[in-house]
């Protein structure tokens, strides 16, 4: 239990997916400007990572890995599919993001409108592929799995928000004018970036 | 890549030259004005990933450069047969399958490099550069101009990535494509750590956006 308290911790602050790895820019950068839109597509977000990485550890851990097909017959202990990681894990996400989207517009017609085509961009936004493929690399169990699904996405919508609502009081600013835009929104993601800098060596 | 020289012969006997004002266009303007990670601000993630030094730098553009080229040509062979509800996950598909090639290449022949590109190799299929210029420029183009558009976004992310990978690896770590410049030159250099930071990647990103918007003109409102 204090393993996942410290997964998901870690998985929030420490190894943050916007601060610590840079994943999914391109839709922090462009939803990034109001504060209500950049929090419904953190939702978003969390909910995509929350339910692919742990269909996905369960797809590289009963299918993929070497030796692992061994359940269906014995024949089978030396097939190595790994390579076929990649389009198996990208297939799922887009699966997992067309549902998403569809209960969206179901429920929230109103964020449905404002999230517009970034919704279905999600399953292109690297922090969910990079969940998973992070998600391999680590030796976690299922309930780990899913813990750190879950954190990445909470760090991802926390990030979202901060940045969004930075950028909602930058307006008053007077930044040189080749800079306004993207250019200190940038340097602003870097500095903030420093300031998450301050959790790493925590320990828990 | 059988198809794309396939599909170049085709164009060949067409009246347009190959290398026509347009086309040259399409190679020219992504490295300045139409630059995939200054103006469409797409492929950000990778870009400030893999800059720590220029050789794995070096590697990830051109292994972006044969993804963007190549996926380009396959979905604009395909263009008028997708039908276009599910056009997302067939492009997907694409990319990922020369995604997969380009990843079991660079296993087999520098395996260092894979190593050090760890998962950002297998992200180039959701780098967005690969999948807006698809939407953008190959679902509605023919395979050689698509083919060029792939080649010149390709280079536009690398220089700008080139770029970023130049100032962090010789300020942050006083060398270049691993070759210690300022020992060479006998100076002894205490190295920037806040260049090898995340951080410092998106502060040179920034600084290169002032730079290059003071020298084109280009301006955004708030």
């Amino acid at each position: 239990m204090e393993n996942l308290v410290s997964i998901g911790i870690r998985a929030i602050f420490v190894d943050n997916m916007i601060f610590a790895y840079f994943l999914g820019m391109c839709s922090y950068l462009a939803v990034s400007k109001k504060v209500t839109t950049a929090f419904g597509l953190g939702l978003a977000v969390i909910f995509v990572l929350g339910v692919t990485i742990p269909i996905n550890w369960l797809i590289q851990n009963y299918v993929l890995t070497q030796g692992v097909l061994a359940w269906i017959s014995p024949e089978l202990a030396t097939v190595d599919l790994t390579f076929l990681q990649f389009i198996i894990f990208i297939a799922v996400i887009a699966a997992m993001v067309q549902l998403t989207e569809m209960v969206v517009e179901k429920f929230s017609p109103a964020l449905y409108g404002s999230l517009g085509i970034f919704l279905p961009l999600i399953a292109v936004n690297c922090a969910i592929l990079g969940g998973s493929l992070f998600m391999v690399g680590r030796p976690y169990n299922l309930a780990e799995a899913s813990v750190y699904g879950l954190g990445s996405g909470l760090g991802w919508l926390l990030a979202i928000v901060a940045l969004a609502g930075v950028r909602e009081k930058m307006k008053y600013s007077n930044v040189p004018a080749p800079l306004r835009g993207l250019g200190i929104t940038f340097i602003l993601v870097g500095l903030m970036s420093l300031g998450f800098l301050s959790f790493l060596g925590f320990t828990i | 890549m059988s198809t794309a020289t396939a599909e170049v012969e085709v164009v060949e006997k067409k009246a347009e030259p190959l290398f026509s004002k347009k086309n040259k266009k399409l190679i020219s303007n992504p490295l300045d004005i139409d630059n995939p990670i200054t103006v469409q601000v797409l492929g950000i993630c990778s870009a400030l990933a893999v800059t720590t030094q220029m050789k794995p730098a070096f590697v990830m553009s051109i292994g972006l450069m044969i993804v963007a080229a190549s996926s380009n040509v396959v979905i604009s062979l395909l263009r008028n047969t997708i039908p276009s509800r599910i056009r997302i996950i067939v492009q997907l598909a694409i990319v990922s399958l020369w995604v997969i090639l380009v990843d079991q290449v660079l296993k087999a022949y520098v395996y260092d490099v894979s190593k050090q590109l760890s998962v950002f190799v297998g992200l180039i299929i959701t780098n967005c550069i690969v999948m807006g210029r698809l939407e953008a420029f190959a679902m509605s183009n023919k395979p050689w101009p698509s083919f060029l558009d792939g080649i010149g976004n390709g280079l536009g992310y690398g220089i700008i990535l080139m770029m970023v990978a130049f100032v962090r690896e010789l300020f942050g770590g006083g060398s270049i494509f691993g070759f210690k410049v300022f020992e060479a030159m006998g100076i002894t250099y205490q190295g920037n750590g806040l260049l090898l930071l995340p951080a410092g990647a998106c502060i040179i990103v920034g600084i290169i956006i002032w730079i290059q918007r003071s020298i084109n003109g280009y301006r955004e409102t708030h």
